[in-house]
């Protein structure tokens, strides 16, 4: 497989009245073809960063690129120009927004908004794109869909919003789908529709999906692998037996272990303490280190290199050096993992 | 990828580290309530505090500015009417128009007819009429044009006396009725918005927190006086009643509540079903006390708010009923009847005109930037 | 949305009557009559005037004939300009002000709406902040007071423009500029805050993802938006129009309904302020029922909740 997008060394920030704002701080992960990779981190971690910077709508002129780059398909988006990057946006790469309340135009019939796409990148005119779109709102699961492309958005439910936000984003086909928390504002009983739509979609349109959330319980369902962000940094990445069976990092661990599960309702959570750290002054040497039960006097001083677990898997700690006192994730974790594994095995 | 500087890790530091004080929980600076994030935003704002001081400063103008000469608000005299602004010391800087002189420009077919014009225009004081020949012409129509400069305070043998924005038609001070005149405009407009402020929080506030039927009439009620548009009420109130400040007052407050009135009852309608207020009536609050320590202090900012645009508001509708001459009537005066003097007098003395004009623009001009302050400093989305 | 209309225009006659009465009835109650200030007629005389006015009759009568009168468009008669009918003047003087109404309600709104889109488009920039000062004066200093400078400086100074009256075109230029100022200075203010709202709301995020042009952003999703809310603020702008026309009127001495107002206030002309009185009334609620309507029409979300109720 090939590589279609590789971001290396990803640095941005936003200046603000405060002072710069280092909201990603060095970011490295590639994604193949058709391939879906999870982001996963809590908010303020820079993941919705990473995926605006992606498509080129980071808010000007406070959001700064101040190094790194945007490999797709070996074309450095980086340095696209923004007349470039509109032909790229929604045609080769398209993103799904997190609140489909306020992510459609509330003045602009449906059909309209989903054929803006199809008009610009694909020159078709208008009776093809309208045709096209109705074909893409019975893709997206809408029934009555010629009905519907003459609706206004408020005549839609939060789910139904959702999927023509879905719509708009598949309209060009693209190569590349960002869905930036799809499901984050919908109802539990829609999320698993949204996600199950999600998957299917990808599964006969083959595009690469880059899913941002912070629910691990979705990313087990959807992604092929996972990567975990921390204070704008990646700090683990794996397939997700790895992340789920093998997790390496501490922090990966809280997050396992502040995930409830229906079995563990006699134990207690393993919570993370503290907040994540202020990122106009990011803590010197390991950003975690201050809310990890297991830091190294190490972490005070210098930042953990990225460490190799397998060829899929690789974590930012010093717990993975070979002279590190040799720790085991904590017990209530550990036990999650094997649920895992066992849910695993009863599927 | 751990390769590259394998060698130069501290291996000593592979130890678990020590924690001197648990760190991560610490809140960084201190807390500010709503009101004091609030003050702090306003005083941020170099506009609104500039404004402030502008407002304070007329309002002692126009409480102690008549009592700064010796003129009264209806001294007439008729030898030193329409005499020009004459201020001490700045009489010596000609461009700055205070030192008593008038002038402009005058035309006829040469310049003797032009100069002619212009001494029959000033009194025929030939020897304080200073002459500048601005074009010769050419002897055809009005082609000659000077400029005149009129000493009208040595004319008349008043050059010891300082009327420091001259005096009107009747030979009144200025000065003294500028300052009378705004104070008159400014209790208008600060009576007018507190009985507005007064009537509509009342309204609004009752028919919010009652809700349901009662809520519901007085609804009604507001809505078949909105729609009577309120220029028609205060014209119609005006002409029924005698003119003078109190109509002026009662027929601004009855249309102005109406606005603040609504705002309220929005506001507490919200208010009164959010949880915090639930949880004080759960915890067996008395209405009064729901009222005063749960609504009020919340809807404070909007009514405020409201307030501050409420009184540029009254200002500007007391000068246009002075204007078209159904405000206040001479001898008072305010800034809307010396305005409208002013007009009738433009093309000759146009200070008559300048000062009531400028100072009630600077007026609606300070209110108004106070009042956007206000309203950013209470936006809780500009706090930070 | 037909029941609503209908039910609008019922709300609007209602008014109008209400507006009507109460305005018959206070000139009832004026101090003195309209034929005090003309002390050279003699008893006689003034008996037979107000016989012929029919200021005779009593009251209730008097106020059924000028309500049937009024559902004819029959005001009455003025009593200081030789009997004319109130609508005859008001109607003679209804072309100048109309001209000026719409010309700086049109120019002044268009104006402020490209001024507050540039300043909402380059927030924090010049522009925006030259945008944010005229708005903020534009709206604080008083219409008669901008016409004073426009007049003193323009026509009296320059001689570019004439003082006063109502001739060609050239006569309405200052006018119109004193006028407009109000509505160009709201519409600005307003837009830009609308704008910058709608421009950082997450839709427009979405349109950009699909990769459409800035331009395109900003016109066909923002701006219109943007510009629905500035409809609720035309009732402000028209009542500004008509005290404005009032004040503009007489400063430049146009013969409009605004300077025909003032001039009967002087004159106790009390059928004509009457009638100028209603006038306004009746402008304003039709505007407002129009705004209404078109809100409607123009706000998907309203026009369907309009429909079901």
């Amino acid at each position: 497989m090939s590589k279609l997008l590789e971001v290396k060394d990803l640095k941005v920030s936003f200046n603000t009245y405060n002072g710069e704002v280092q909201a990603v701080r060095g970011v490295n992960f590639d994604l193949n073809k058709g391939e879906t990779l999870a982001i996963v981190g809590e908010s303020g971690s820079g993941k919705s960063v990473t995926s605006t910077t992606l498509m080129g709508l980071l808010p000007k002129p406070q959001g700064i690129i101040k190094s790194g780059q945007i490999l797709f398909e070996g074309e450095d988006l980086v340095k696209k120009s923004v007349k470039e990057m509109q032909k790229i946006r929604g045609n080769d790469i398209a993103m799904v927004f997190q609140d489909p309340m306020s992510s459609l135009n509330p003045t602009m019939k449906v059909g309209n908004q989903i054929m803006e796409g199809l008009i610009k990148h694909q020159n078709m005119n208008r009776a093809d794109a309208k045709k096209k779109a109705t074909e893409l709102l019975e893709l997206v699961g809408i029934p009555q869909p010629d009905v519907r492309m003459n609706q206004y958005p408020h005549q839609f439910s939060g789910g139904m919003r959702q999927r023509v936000v879905i719509a708009i984003a598949l309209a060009c086909n693209p190569k590349l789908l960002i869905a930036d928390e799809p499901t984050t504002a919908l109802d539990v009983t829609i999320q698993a529709q949204i996600l199950e739509l999600m998957k299917k979609i990808q599964k006969e349109t083959n595009s690469a999906l880059i899913f941002i959330t912070h629910d691990l319980g979705v990313v087990a369902n959807v992604a092929d692998r996972v990567a975990v962000m921390y204070a704008g940094k990646v700090v683990e990445v794996g397939t997700v037996d790895d992340i789920f069976y093998n997790p390496k990092h501490p922090y990966t661990w809280g997050l396992l272990g502040s995930m409830p599960t229906l079995d563990s309702a006699e134990e207690e959570l393993y919570a993370i303490p503290g907040s994540p750290p202020d990122m106009l002054n990011p803590p010197k040497g390991d950003a975690f280190a201050p809310r990890n039960k297991f830091a190294l006097e190490i972490d005070t001083v210098m930042e953990p290199p990225m460490f190799k677990v397998s060829d899929t898997h690789y974590a930012a700690t010093w717990l993975l050096h070979e002279d590190a006192p040799k720790i085991e994730p904590p017990e209530s974790v550990k036990r999650r993992m094997q649920g895992f594994s066992k849910m695993e095995g009863e599927q | 990828m751990a390769t590259n500087d394998q060698n130069k890790i501290p291996k000593e530091l592979l130890v678990p580290l020590v924690r001197k004080e648990d760190t991560s929980e610490k809140i960084s600076g201190p807390s500010r309530t709503f009101m004091q994030d609030a003050r702090r935003a306003f005083f941020k704002n170099k506009l609104a505090v500039i404004s402030v001081f502008l407002v304070v400063i007329i309002i002692l103008m126009s409480i102690f500015g008549p009592q700064m000469n010796e003129y009264g608000t209806d001294d007439q005299d008729l030898t030193r009417a329409k005499m020009p602004p004459h201020v001490p010391v700045l009489e010596k800087i000609s461009w700055l128009g205070l030192d008593g002189t008038l002038s402009g420009k005058y035309r006829g077919n040469d310049v003797e007819a032009a100069t002619a014009n212009a001494i029959a225009r000033y009194d025929n004081k030939e020897e304080f009429i200073d002459i500048k020949v601005v074009d010769e012409g050419d002897g055809s129509r009005n082609s000659a044009v000077v400029d005149a400069t009129y000493h009208i305070y040595d004319a008349k043998d008043m050059s010891d006396q300082y009327f420091w924005l001259g005096t009107d038609t009747l030979g009144r001070d200025q000065w003294t009725r500028l300052w009378e005149g705004t104070r008159v405009s400014l209790i208008i407009a600060f009576v007018a918005a507190v009985i507005g402020l007064v009537v509509g929080v009342a309204y609004g506030g009752i028919a919010g927190f009652y809700g349901g039927k009662v809520d519901n009439v007085m609804m009604r009620i507001i809505e078949i006086l909105v729609g009577i548009p309120n220029l028609v009420v205060v014209l119609l109130m005006m002409l029924v009643l005698q003119p003078g400040i109190t109509s002026i007052v009662v027929a601004l407050s009855i249309t102005g509540w109406t606005g603040m009135a609504r705002i309220v009852r929005g506001e507490v309608l919200k208010l009164k079903n959010q949880e915090f207020v639930l949880a004080a009536r759960t915890l067996g609050q008395s209405n009064g006390k729901v009222i005063m320590k749960h609504l009020l202090p919340n809807i404070s900012g909007i009514i405020i708010i409201n307030t501050m645009f409420t009184i540029p508001d009254a200002i500007f509708f007391e000068a246009f009923l002075s204007f078209i001459g159904l405000g206040i009537v001479p001898p008072d005066a305010s800034l809307g009847s010396l305005i409208n003097a002013g007009f009738d007098n433009l093309r000759l003395y146009p200070y008559l005109l300048v000062y009531p004009a400028v100072l009630i623009s600077l007026i609606m001009i300070a209110f108004n930037l106070i009042g956007d302050g206000l309203r950013d400093a209470f936006d809780p989305k500009m706090h930070k | 949305m037909f029941r609503y209309i209908l039910q609008r225009l019922f709300y609007m006659l209602i008014t109008l009557f209400i507006i009507a009465t109460v305005t018959f009835f206070m000139m009832k109650m004026l101090p003195g009559s309209p034929l005090s200030a003309e002390d050279k007629l003699s008893e006689e005389q003034k008996a037979i005037v107000l016989e012929k006015y029919g200021l005779n009759d009593p009251v209730p009568v008097q106020y059924l004939r000028y309500m049937g009168g009024l559902v004819k468009g029959d005001l009455g008669v003025s009593f200081a300009f030789d009997n004319t009918p109130v609508t005859k003047i008001l109607m003679d003087r209804m072309g100048p002000s109309l001209q000026l109404g719409f010309q700086s309600l049109l120019i002044g709104s268009f104006i402020g709406i490209i001024l507050g889109l540039i300043a909402a488009v380059f927030r924090n920039g010049a522009i925006d902040y030259t945008s944010t000062i005229i708005a903020v004066l534009g709206s604080s200093i008083p219409n008669f007071v901008f016409a004073g400078i426009l007049q003193y400086v323009f026509a009296v100074r320059l001689e570019w423009f004439p003082v006063a009256l109502w001739g060609g075109f050239e006569y309405s230029i200052l006018p119109t500029i004193a006028l407009m100022i109000f509505p160009m200075a709201t519409a600005a203010r307003f837009i830009r805050t609308e704008m910058v709202d709608v421009l950082n709301s997450n839709f427009i995020l979405t349109a950009r993802a699909k990769g459409i042009s800035e331009v395109g952003v900003v016109f066909k999703h923002g701006l219109r938006n943007g510009l629905i809310p500035l409809i609720t603020v035309i009732g402000p702008m028209a009542v500004s129009m008509m005290t404005g026309s009032m004040v503009i009127e007489q400063i430049f001495a146009i013969p409009g309904i605004g300077e025909q107002f003032v001039t009967s206030v002087t004159l106790n002309d009390y059928p004509t302020i009457m009638g100028t009185t209603l006038l306004f009334a009746f402008l304003f609620v039709v505007i407002i029922l129009i705004i209404d309507l078109l809100y409607g029409l123009i706000d998907p979300r309203i026009r369907v909740s309009g429909g079901n109720s």
